[in-house]
């Protein structure tokens, strides 16, 4: 209160007059400092700012390339691109999960099964990992799709290309399939290719051996976009670069009548051209439909998969160990003559013989035996006596030049080689003493004894023609022809005409006969137990897991060699189940129709083709599944890879 | 020049007139670009806005000193009521509301507010005899006649407005001659008090947009966007800009409310770093203008509310232009004469018209305790 006396208006008068100065001043120091960070932005920062003003703008969209096509040796698609409508989410572009997918779930009918997957994949996403909705649109889907795309932020409609593989499961084990790089992938090679939506990577056997190679380079479209993601217009584009493409040796027609003619059979077919090795064919059945895996499985179809025991996962081929049983006699014939055993040396089988110290029974009673006879009679008593008589060490190192127990050299993912028993094998693997039995067993392709598929048919390439060929997936015009193996003339003839007895004489393969006037085929059968005796006579009236593998290897013409070919049924009840098969697919090789004039007879009754027949257990599986829906846990995520690899056959007596 | 217009219009503040005109007239074309190169929905009617604005505000300019002091406290009244009534609503209809729909313009009494506190701020230190300048019963009216508006308006929530009508009243309070300590107390509470007020009254969208703008590019898509793309259309703009009509930012969606509060973004990235000096030059001598008026009045009141408007002004566009550039949280607060929007643009000319009318009654020198 006493300063307060000294206060007039004409002092308050001076003090406004003061203090608007005062703000007056601020005002203007505000406004240069404005200027001058306005210049600042704008200046000195300009390259800065318009780059990132261009990057809003520009919007460069990597167009996946068209992915290098598998041909066969005449030059028809095993695996190619078709163009295609798909959509895919974006999860971290995305506003509103549910609505979206509601939505989207309208446009394109997407049923509950698809929802569960593309919901169970959203929770798992990485944010920057595209989700694929749907592939193989029409037009009006896609259209639909790309007209509300301003109220469905995050979803990506695009016009691409996808991969086909026009004979499905026919091919599925060798050629693979692809799919969405993983986040490890990403991490690995943080290329925007990797998480464009559409591209695809190779996730097993060829598709992703020869990834380099069949990847080609991704385009690029600059387009303006608004913040929404709407495209306003196109600036330019550069065209992709498709990948290369890749021949293989198979004969795509052959591998698609093989793998139909198994049928519903769990078993394996392989091919091989005997003049250079290539595998015209190789096909194990029942397989997945890589298609389906390309577009992301669902898991319903995966857990079919992965339940069924014909393991439909597997490639029972180059992963399929069977005990090769009879199929390894000519082999051993072989063995046996150029060991110095005269082939008009001969036994006597008196339903068995006594080895040794102990009497080993054949499944006949074959009287006099002679190496031709013991071939076309497949008598046991025969291998046990002159196998004993040459030492089966020397026996093993045959098999093994024949192809039995290697690894070759082919673009796959891996082989299962087997095990050619002997001595020095037994000695490091078990620590024991190479015994009577053991060669008696070793014989006629029992005991340790395991063989693939593959192997069976380079055994049966090379028996055929005495020269070491080997397996070829990739067409290579120079090969130089395969080198001999040593052979006699006389030897080769020899076995080449017991084999053909075994078909077209007095053999155990007389229904294997050529429905053809001028070409002879020779071969062999082969029966692998699966349990003992004592559980079960593995024929066909026992229940399936204890019937016996049925095997047969063969050759045609018998005396010009031209192809060979191994066929395996799992628990086919013997070889009966077999040689049928490689009947017919050989019978394709000279007379396409009438092979499949048979096959169309045999499918009638199996219920369709291939794919009507997986569509249909497709639709029963989901039906037994339904009841217990609520209940049913989702697989792991797929990969045929993730299926245990093993087999079931043990070794026979 | 005189002899063939008529006095009365010859007289009327052409100079301001034009200068409003002429930033007007820049909005004008800075909205038809935003929309596209349309007159429609925001530039035509920005400049109709702009003229009926103009003949409001030179009305204004005829009623004279004893009128503003007649109405300061019951426009104060009713504004208040006003912001209850919008309240009121708001919590009758559900979810907040800020405006009172008028038929032909949607009213945010908030806005009004902030001519309404200088008003009545400015008439209560008129009121108040120099002798009592120093002491408690200068200050706590001053307090008492915000309480009210400011919780009503915090209530909104638009801290934006509340920020501006404080500081209005604050300004004047400080040229009526409140001690300097005060405010540099005051200065020092705040700087004590403002990390506080941050963590218990912000709401969390508030809070955000706080820290957000010290480093946008740390949040670009949340509330660090704003400014982000608020800069990158500055930037891109350089020197000249990228020319009419070629603005990406703005025309791509990227730089959100790029006719409202971020105005000014669109037209830097088209006219580039001259169309900004252009406005802030204009502006310049608008507050010139504005406290050559203050100066020039006779009387106190006249002295305080000519001073208060210029300075409500001032932080409308200072508050703006930092925030867009970068300098300031993001607070909804438009750019005058050149931000879309009828409400601010009505407060604003309503600021001019009581300047206008200050300018033409200056007053005698001597108020009630000369």
């Amino acid at each position: 209160m006493k300063a307060a006396k000294t206060i007039s208006s004409a002092m308050q008068e001076m003090t406004f007059t003061r203090r608007a100065t005062v703000i007056g001043g601020l005002q203007v120091g505000v406004g240069v400092l404005l200027a001058a960070r306005m210049a600042y932005i704008s200046i000195a920062e300009n390259e800065r700012y318009k780059l990132l003003s261009e990057s809003n703008r520009v919007n460069l969209t990597l167009v996946p390339p068209r992915r290098g096509w598998l041909i066969d040796r005449n030059g028809k698609p095993i695996a190619n691109n078709k163009t295609d409508f798909r959509v895919d989410i974006i999860p971290d572009r995305l506003r509103d999960k549910d609505k979206t997918v509601a939505t989207l779930a309208e446009l394109l009918s997407l049923d509950q099964e698809e929802l569960e997957r593309i919901n169970k994949e959203l929770a798992q996403a990485n944010s920057f990992q595209p989700i694929q909705v749907a592939t193989g649109l029409d037009w009006e889907e896609y259209a639909a799709v790309s007209v509300r795309l301003p109220d469905l932020p995050g979803v990506s409609p695009r016009q691409g290309f996808s991969r086909n593989y026009p004979t499905g499961p026919a091919i599925g084990h060798l050629v693979g399939y692809v799919g969405i790089a993983s986040a490890e992938d990403y991490k690995e090679n943080p290329d925007p290719i990797l998480i464009t939506p559409g591209y695809k990577i190779g996730k097993d056997a060829l598709e992703k051996i020869f990834e380099d190679r069949l990847q080609g380079k991704p385009g690029a479209k600059r387009v303006e976009v608004t913040a929404r993601g709407k495209i306003v217009r196109e600036l330019n584009t550069h065209p992709d670069t498709p990948g290369k493409p890749l021949q293989l040796t198979l004969d795509i027609d052959l591998q698609e009548y093989a793998a139909r003619r198994l049928g519903v059979e769990s078993g394996s077919v392989v091919v091989i051209d005997t003049h250079s090795g290539d595998i015209l064919a190789m096909a194990s059945m029942p397989s997945f439909d890589p298609n389906s895996f390309s577009d992301g499985i669902s898991t319903v179809e995966w857990g079919m998969l992965s339940e069924d025991d014909h393991v439909p996962l597997r490639n029972k081929i180059l992963k399929g160990l069977y005990p090769p049983g009879s199929t390894v006699k000519p082999m051993h014939a072989m063995a046996f003559l150029e060991a110095g055993v005269q082939p008009s040396d001969t036994i006597i089988c008196g339903g068995g013989r006594r080895i040794g110290n102990r009497f080993f029974h054949c499944w006949g009673n074959h009287g006099q035996v002679d190496m031709a006879k013991g071939i076309y009679q497949s008598c046991d008593s025969y291998f046990y006596h002159f196998a004993q008589e040459v030492g089966f060490a020397k026996v093993a190192d045959y098999a093994k030049l024949l192809g039995m127990g290697q690894e070759f050299p082919l673009p796959v993912s891996s082989q299962f080689y087997g095990t050619v028993p002997s001595p020095a094998w037994l000695e490091k693997k078990y620590k024991r003493k190479w015994q009577t039995y053991d060669t008696v067993n070793s014989s006629i392709g029992q005991g340790y004894y395991l063989a693939n598929p593959l192997q069976l048919a380079v055994m049966a390439a090379r028996l055929a023609t005495g020269r070491k060929l080997m397996p070829h997936l990739l067409i290579d015009k120079n090969r130089k022809p395969a080198p001999s193996l040593g052979f006699t003339d006389d030897h080769i003839a020899y076995v080449r005409e017991a084999m053909s007895e075994v078909v077209n004489g007095r053999g155990t393969a007389g229904r294997a006969k050529l429905p053809l006037d001028n070409v002879l085929m020779a071969g062999k059968t082969g029966t692998a137990q699966v349990v003992s005796l004592s559980v079960s006579n593995g024929k066909r009236s026992a229940p399936w897991k204890y019937r016996d593998h049925g095997l047969f290897i063969c050759f045609a013409p018998f005396d010009n060699p031209r192809y060979a070919c191994a066929v395996v049924i799992e628990h086919g009840g013997g070889s009966g189940a077999a040689y049928p098969v490689a009947r017919d697919v050989m019978t394709f090789l000279y007379d396409r129709e009438k092979a499949m004039n048979v096959l169309t007879d045999l499918e009638k009754s199996w219920g369709g083709t291939i794919q009507e027949r997986m569509d249909a257990d497709m639709a029963a599986y989901r039906a037994r599944l339904n009841p217990e829906k609520a209940s049913a846990d989702s697989a792991p995520s797929a990969t045929p890879e993730a299926a245990t690899a093993g087999t079931e056959a043990s070794a026979g007596d | 020049m005189s002899d063939f217009i008529p006095a009365p219009i010859a007289q009327l503040p052409w100079k301001t007139i034009l200068l409003l005109f002429v930033l007007a007239s820049f909005g004008f074309v800075v909205l038809y670009s935003a929309a596209g190169g349309s007159l429609t929905p925001w530039a035509g009617l920005h400049m109709i806005r702009f003229m009926v604005f103009v003949v409001m505000a030179i009305v204004l300019s005829r009623f004279k000193e004893s009128f503003w002091k007649t109405m300061a406290f019951p426009v104060y009244g009713v504004v208040v009521l006003m912001l209850l009534g919008v309240e009121l609503i708001g919590a009758v209809g559900g979810g907040s509301q800020r405006w009172l729909n008028l038929g032909f313009i949607r009213l945010q009494p908030s806005e009004l507010m902030k001519v309404a506190i200088i008003l009545a701020v400015a008439r209560f230190y008129d009121l108040l005899p120099p002798s009592q300048i120093r002491t408690w019963g200068a200050i706590w009216p001053l307090f008492a006649l915000l309480a009210v508006p400011c919780a009503l308006i915090l209530l909104q929530p638009d801290l934006g407005t509340t920020i501006t009508v404080i500081a209005g009243a604050l300004t004047i309070a400080f040229l009526a001659g409140l001690p300097l300590r005060l405010f540099i107390g005051g200065g020092a509470a705040i700087a004590v008090l403002a990390p506080l007020a941050y963590f218990f009254m912000l709401e969390e969208y508030q809070q955000r947009r706080v820290t957000t703008f010290l480093n946008p590019e740390n949040d670009p898509l949340g509330s660090g966007y704003h400014i982000s793309q608020s800069k990158i259309a500055i930037g891109s703009g350089g020197l000249f800009g990228k020319g009419f009509m070629n603005g990406t930012q703005s025309h791509l969606d990227y730089l959100p409310e790029g006719h409202t509060d971020f105005v000014f973004a669109t037209m830097a990235e088209e006219w580039g770093l001259m169309g900004g000096i252009l406005v802030l030059f204009c502006f310049f001598l608008l507050f010139r203008w504005g406290l050559g008026v203050a100066m020039n009045a006779k009387t106190r009141f006249s002295q305080l509310t000519a001073a208060g408007l210029t300075v409500t002004i001032f932080f409308y566009v200072a508050i703006n232009l930092m925030m867009v550039m970068g300098l300031a949280p993001v607070v909804g607060i438009p750019l005058p004469f050149l931000s879309h929007g009828g409400s601010s643009m009505m407060t604003i000319m309503i600021c001019v018209g009581i300047l206008m009318s200050i300018e033409r009654h200056p007053g005698r020198r001597g108020g009630a305790f000369g």
